[in-house]
């Protein structure tokens, strides 16, 4: 790992202590399991023609009590689409299927209304999400004035470097990082059960970053499950437990951590791609773009850009396990 | 072609805090600078301020040994912002938006990767990272001379950010467009920048 491992990865480390209380944990059902979504979009092209974009398609993913899943993936691969669908807040011309289940109990749209923003928690991509005409204070502790939630704001205020002053102002008085900061304290202000962050760290500097990234992680390690959504790889892989690749709108391998350390331990072709990318392996890249959605090639939908790509690759591909990770490559051994 | 900024200060409001005091820089349209400093210092206010977004209270902004404001129409500094969410108004298709750029070249379009079905929808139905290049793509047009990158690439994942600043790279050199790239990663700004500065260290030395 580099050099600059901060308090960050230790936390990761000293957690053998809570390892045994997890494991029980984990013999329950996991607080997320996501299967076999979809995702698709209804689009009414010139005249009354009418297109159906499939932009998420078979997605799996799990994340238990306890633990710390990073998600990442190719730009527009269906991560923040992941994200609202578990939320419920798709827009309206979008169809979602698949099961979503949250301990172990099917999330039903009356559900998710009511544990939306309490025992479930998004912290969104957009800081545009931030309302701008109330003042970071009352927004973030949503109206409450008691004196709990005033000391509670403090405090994490104080750990993201904002000062007080700053519960007084508008969202457009503040600089994009310092947005950046409130939305990830309106999460923390509650004791969620699943966290899911959307690239929460964009723009702030790396000590804040490592800052945010540890705290969530101490939110896994008190027992929640954490899903965060990043293009830092770097930084995940210091903090998270498993990592889940997505590239076309579906999951492409998932793999622990300790498996990035060698390219070799790898399993899908552009979760190597991926890691050769990371500025500290040459930030080397590959040609081509990920298949818009109309024109997905049959099967293998990385196989356009894939240097192993054979006939085979244009059949069905399962999603299957291969040395303890899941990939979805026919190739991969 | 120089983009200079004079004894620049600047202040949001006359309470505020002096965000710039008495502020130099000077650059050429052959030039690539990497700018850092730490979250809040500033930076954005300053690519704004260069970018003609803001007026500076003292001091001047100077194209080509001219007033910034004194160029009419399409601005040759181009600045794209950290969050394209704000960049771009939320009720006109990416199609109308794309032609507030400058005759934005095919060969452009292409290399950002940027699909035409895109210029169908609405900002808020394309992802954070497309939305980026989108509003790359449409700073890049032919009267464009210096570009302002805040903190463009951190949406993209890294394949995409390896592609995009070698797209960038290649198309300033040879249009000859000076770039000010702002990031928090000191590794980017080695690979893209030709001169890197310090916000902190240039400040020490403004006083
Ligand atoms: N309302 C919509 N109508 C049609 N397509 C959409 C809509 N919203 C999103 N999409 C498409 O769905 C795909 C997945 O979008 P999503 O926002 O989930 O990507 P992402 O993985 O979060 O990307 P990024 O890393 O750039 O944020 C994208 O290709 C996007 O263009
Ligand atoms: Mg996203």
């Amino acid at each position: 790992m580099s050099g600059k491992k901060g308090n960050t990865s230790d936390s990761r480390k000293n957690r053998s202590d809570e390892q045994t209380m997890r494991d029980v944990q984990r013999e329950d059902a996991p607080v997320l399991k996501i299967e076999h979504m979809s995702i698709s979009f209804t689009q009414y092209d010139r005249g009354m023609h009418q297109t159906s974009l499939p932009v998420i398609r078979d997605l799996d993913v799990e994340v238990h009590g306890g633990e710390m899943v990073a998600v990442v993936g190719s730009s527009g691969s269906g991560k923040s689409l992941l994200a609202h669908g578990v939320m419920g807040v798709l827009p309206y011309n979008a169809d979602m299927g698949g099961r979503i289940t949250y301990c172990g109990e099917e999330l039903a749209k009356e559900r998710i209304k009511k544990l939306r923003g309490r025992e479930i928690v998004l912290v969104p991509q957009s800081i545009a999400y931030l309302n701008p005409l109330m003042k970071i204070g009352p927004q973030i502790r949503r109206g409450s004035k008691a004196t709990e939630a005033r000391k509670k704001l403090r405090g994490i205020f104080r750990r993201y470097e904002l000062d007080a002053g700053v519960e007084e102002l508008y969202p457009f008085e503040l600089s994009g990082g310092m947005n950046r900061r409130v939305l990830i304290s309106t999460a923390l202000m509650e004791e969620p059960k699943l966290v899911i962050a959307d690239e929460p760290t964009p723009g702030l500097d790396l000590a804040v970053a490592k800052r945010a990234m540890a705290h969530f992680r101490e939110l896994a390690d008190m027992g929640a499950g954490v899903l965060v959504i990043t293009h830092d790889l770097e930084l995940a892989l210091e903090v998270a437990d498993r990592i889940a690749v997505f590239y076309a709108g579906t999951t492409v391998e998932e793999a622990s951590v300790q498996d990035f350390e060698h390219e070799e331990t790898l399993r899908h072709p552009y979760t190597k791609a991926l890691w050769r990318a990371m500025p500290r392996h040459g930030f080397q890249y590959i040609e081509g773009t990920q298949p818009y959605v109309k024109n997905l090639p049959t099967g293998c939908s990385f196989a356009p850009r894939c240097p192993h790509c054979g006939a085979e690759c244009a059949g069905e591909i399962d999603y299957r396990i291969v040395r303890g990770g899941k990939v979805r490559c026919i190739r991969a051994e | 072609m120089k983009l200079e900024i004079k004894n620049v200060s600047y202040r949001y409001t006359s309470k505020g805090r002096q965000i710039l005091k008495d502020f130099s820089l000077s650059m050429e349209n052959t030039e690539r600078v990497g700018l850092t400093a730490p979250s809040g210092y500033g930076k954005t206010t300053l690519c704004q301020l260069l970018s003609g977004y803001l007026k500076p209270n003292q001091g001047e902004i100077l194209l080509d040994g001219r007033p910034l404001d004194s160029y009419q129409g399409y601005c040759p500094v181009q600045m794209v912002w950290q969050q394209p969410e704000f960049a771009v108004n939320p009720r006109l298709p990416l199609g109308e938006a794309i032609k507030e750029g400058d005759e934005i070249e095919e060969r452009v379009i292409r290399g950002l990767g940027i699909e035409p079905d895109w210029f169908g929808r609405f900002p808020t139905e394309l992802s954070g990272g497309e939305l980026q290049r989108f509003s790359l793509a449409r700073a890049l047009g032919k009267r464009t001379r210096f570009l302002i990158a805040d903190e463009i690439s951190t949406m993209l994942d890294l394949i995409t950010q390896s592609q995009i600043w070698h797209f960038l790279v290649e198309e300033v050199e040879k249009r000859q467009i000076g770039l000010i790239a702002v990031s928090h990663n000191p590794e980017l700004i080695d690979r893209v920048c030709t001169r890197k500065i310090d916000l902190r260290l240039l400040d020490e030395k403004n006083r």
